[in-house]
């Protein structure tokens, strides 16, 4: 007789989702399923709208990392207008988006995902959260708290508003940063980066002490893509795409985002709200690949900061020929890029160049079409305008990070329930197991399907004709 | 002092409200001795009960989020919401503007990158309703608006209820985008 598990909500995700698994007649997994339940509409009810508003609107797709949607859509507005930013506007637009890297990184480490590592999978879910981190290890959490509100702090510099900032806007910024803001910054940004460093020791350390698991948990086969600068290092705001296979072999090279419909399709599945991108010379799901954090640690050869560089040259040697597949080594890939990102905040304040007042350039001009990319910190994000001659949008397009990596979180929770689901046996703990696969990628389903919530977490058994036979709840 | 029991549910939204929740930085850590929570996005139980308090951030869009509004309400002394679509409808509320087969076409049909699409319709996933904000669904006792609250208007709030008042946000940390 098979059976199906449903897990629902998934919870410290930033998302609407649950699991199914159904198990066969032996109780081992035969399928599993993860399926995000809400779909908002962005790409319909902006239509009308005009682009020059776009940055405030797309903001909202999301709560955690509005910076990054912002940015793509300010981007997509300046292709329309067809301008180059002044260089201190770009180098706002890079403070804003590392700032952003850092606190959503943090967020996503000591706020939401270390609980699993620190307190354990098996921890009482009652403490397995940041108030059982305040409780317990205050230091660690004061340090998580401490990296984001830096973070938060410089985009309500920029913007007014931690989340959703008035600071982009096609063409440029709208507000420059003041002396004193600078200089607040710079004090502050050592610190900041020695936090950093704690974070990927304390990693570092759970990964001695659990060598072979951290090696195995869904740990699989994939393409990975990001953007790069021109000497192949992992790049944020402005690069080419690089697509490599499991093998370090490059599939796609030197791409320009504007080209992004050349290499991604994505296939729409009856059972979730959240499509499926993939690389389309390899097809369906063939073309399966990751993204963020591991994904554009993978595609790189190198970081553009001194200390970040010697973590991500380590951390390259876990892998063969330099490509690292296992899940949990987001974490470690996601906490070297948050000392990359805390070390170009300090690189672009030391210039004084970032506190000049030219920051917008004005164009009458507009294009039929604009195109935004930009790496959010949960990977590539793509934003897609066609306008009219008035500004007013026609058509939008979007592919947000989370997206990307749909089908690769699939296989996580697939990989996971087939190596700890046996003879039908299940304790909380297991299911948690599949739910620490998923926030391997920090999937934010608000942004994925445009849409937010929580991920529901309940297992049910059912009878191979849907009846129910028994529900158990984390 | 017993701690004050909360929980809370984001429904059609951008989690942005939580987020300025926990923009509380310091004073979170400080909140951590007054305040216990239950069941929330950010913690692991995944099932309400009784508590004190309940929150809710984001519009009710579809059956699911009905459900768990309703339930929430069941299980709480006093509803607050968080920000413009839980108060308003908000920025997801313009949705209402077109039909859901609209909104569904061009997302899983028409989309320049979509192959070969078709809408989802299992029932593993919730249908969509109109989008509708909180107080259409359940009696609602207070309100923090703004897009998200500002971290001060949060902390506001919740410290009026610690001292057993329904809070009223004074304008000055008040936020109006």
């Amino acid at each position: 007789m098979t059976k199906k598990i449903v897990i629902e909500p998934v919870t410290r995700i930033e998302g609407h989702g649950k699991v199914t698994i159904i198990l066969n007649d032996a109780g081992n997994v035969d399928k599993a399923r993860f399926h995000v339940t809400q779909v908002r509409g962005f790409e319909k009810f902006c239509e009308g709208r005009l682009f020059w508003e776009m940055p405030l609107i797309t903001a909202r797709i999301c709560g955690i990392c509005p910076v990054s949607h912002h940015l793509a859509s300010a981007k997509a507005g300046d292709a329309i207008l067809g301008v180059k930013l002044t260089p201190t506007a770009e180098n706002l637009r890079r403070l804003i988006h590392m700032a952003q890297i850092v606190q959503s990184h943090a967020l996503h480490f000591f706020y939401l995902a270390s609980p699993d590592l620190l307190f354990g999978m098996d921890a009482d879910p009652a403490k397995r959260n940041i108030m059982g981190l305040i409780a317990e290890m205050p230091e660690i959490a004061k340090k998580g708290v401490k990296i984001r509100a830096f973070g938060q702090k410089i985009i309500e510099m920029l913007g007014d508003k931690r989340i959703h900032p008035n600071a982009a806007i096609p063409g440029g910024m709208s507000k420059a940063l003041s002396p004193d803001n600078r200089v607040e910054i710079l004090s502050q940004v050592d610190g900041v980066i020695a936090d950093c460093q704690f974070a990927i020791d304390l990693f570092k350390d759970y990964r001695a002490q659990h060598v072979e698991m951290v090696a195995s948990f869904a740990d699989f086969d994939s393409a990975y893509l990001g953007l790069i600068d021109d000497k192949g290092n992992v790049e944020y705001y402005d690069g080419k795409l690089r697509l490599r296979d499991g093998h370090g072999i490059a599939l796609e090279d030197k791409v320009a985002p504007e080209n992004y419909l050349s290499i991604i399709e994505e296939k729409v599945e009856d059972w979730t709200y959240l499509k499926f991108p993939y690389y389309k010379k390899l097809g369906y799901p063939g073309g399966m690949y990751r993204v963020g954090p591991l994904g554009r640690l993978n595609v790189a050869v190198g970081c553009t900061t001194p200390l970040a560089n010697k973590e991500f040259q380590n951390f390259k040697g876990l892998g063969e020929n330099g490509v690292v597949q296992g899940s949990l080594y987001y974490h470690h890939a996601r906490l070297i890029e948050m000392l990359n990102c805390a070390e170009e905040i300090k690189s672009l304040v030391e210039d004084e160049l970032i506190c000049g007042k030219d920051i917008w350039v004005k164009s009458s001009h507009i294009s039929d079409e604009g195109i935004g990319v930009i790496e959010a910190p949960r990977g590539t994000l793509f934003h897609h305008y066609w306008v009219e001659q008035s500004g007013k949008i026609r058509k939008v397009n979007l592919i947000v990070a989370t997206g990307n990596n749909n089908l690769a979180m699939n296989r996580a929770v697939y990989e996971v329930a087939r190596e700890f689901i046996k003879d039908g046996r299940l304790t909380e703990g297991i299911l948690n197991r599949v739910e620490v696969a998923i926030r391997c990628y920090d999937p934010c389903l608000s942004c994925s399907t445009h849409a937010l919530g929580h991920m529901p977490l309940e297992i049910a058994i059912c009878e191979p004709d849907g009846k129910v036979r028994q529900v158990l709840r984390n | 002092m017993a701690k004050i029991k909360i929980a809370s549910a984001w429904l059609d939204c951008c989690s942005g409200c939580h987020m300025s929740f926990l923009d509380l930085d310091e004073a979170l850590i400080d909140l951590a001795g007054a305040i216990e929570l239950t069941a929330t996005p950010i913690t692991d139980i995944k099932e309400f009960s009784p508590v004190d308090l309940g929150i809710i951030e984001g519009a009710v869009s579809n059956e699911h989020d009905e459900k768990v509004t309703k339930d929430l309400r069941a299980n709480c002394k006093i509803l607050m919401v968080w920000g413009d679509c839980a108060c308003f409808g908000g920025i997801v509320s313009m949705r209402n503007l077109f039909s859901t087969e609209e909104i569904l076409r061009r997302y899983y049909i028409e989309t320049e990158s979509t192959k070969d699409g078709k809408v989802p319709s299992s029932e593993d996933i919730p249908p969509l309703t109109k989008v509708r904000p909180i107080n259409e669904v359940v009696k609602v006792d207070c309100y923090v608006p703004g897009c998200p609250p500002s971290p001060k208007a949060i902390h506001y709030a919740l410290a009026e209820l610690l001292e057993g008042r329904i809070p009223i946000v004074p304008s000055e940390i008040m936020r109006f985008d």
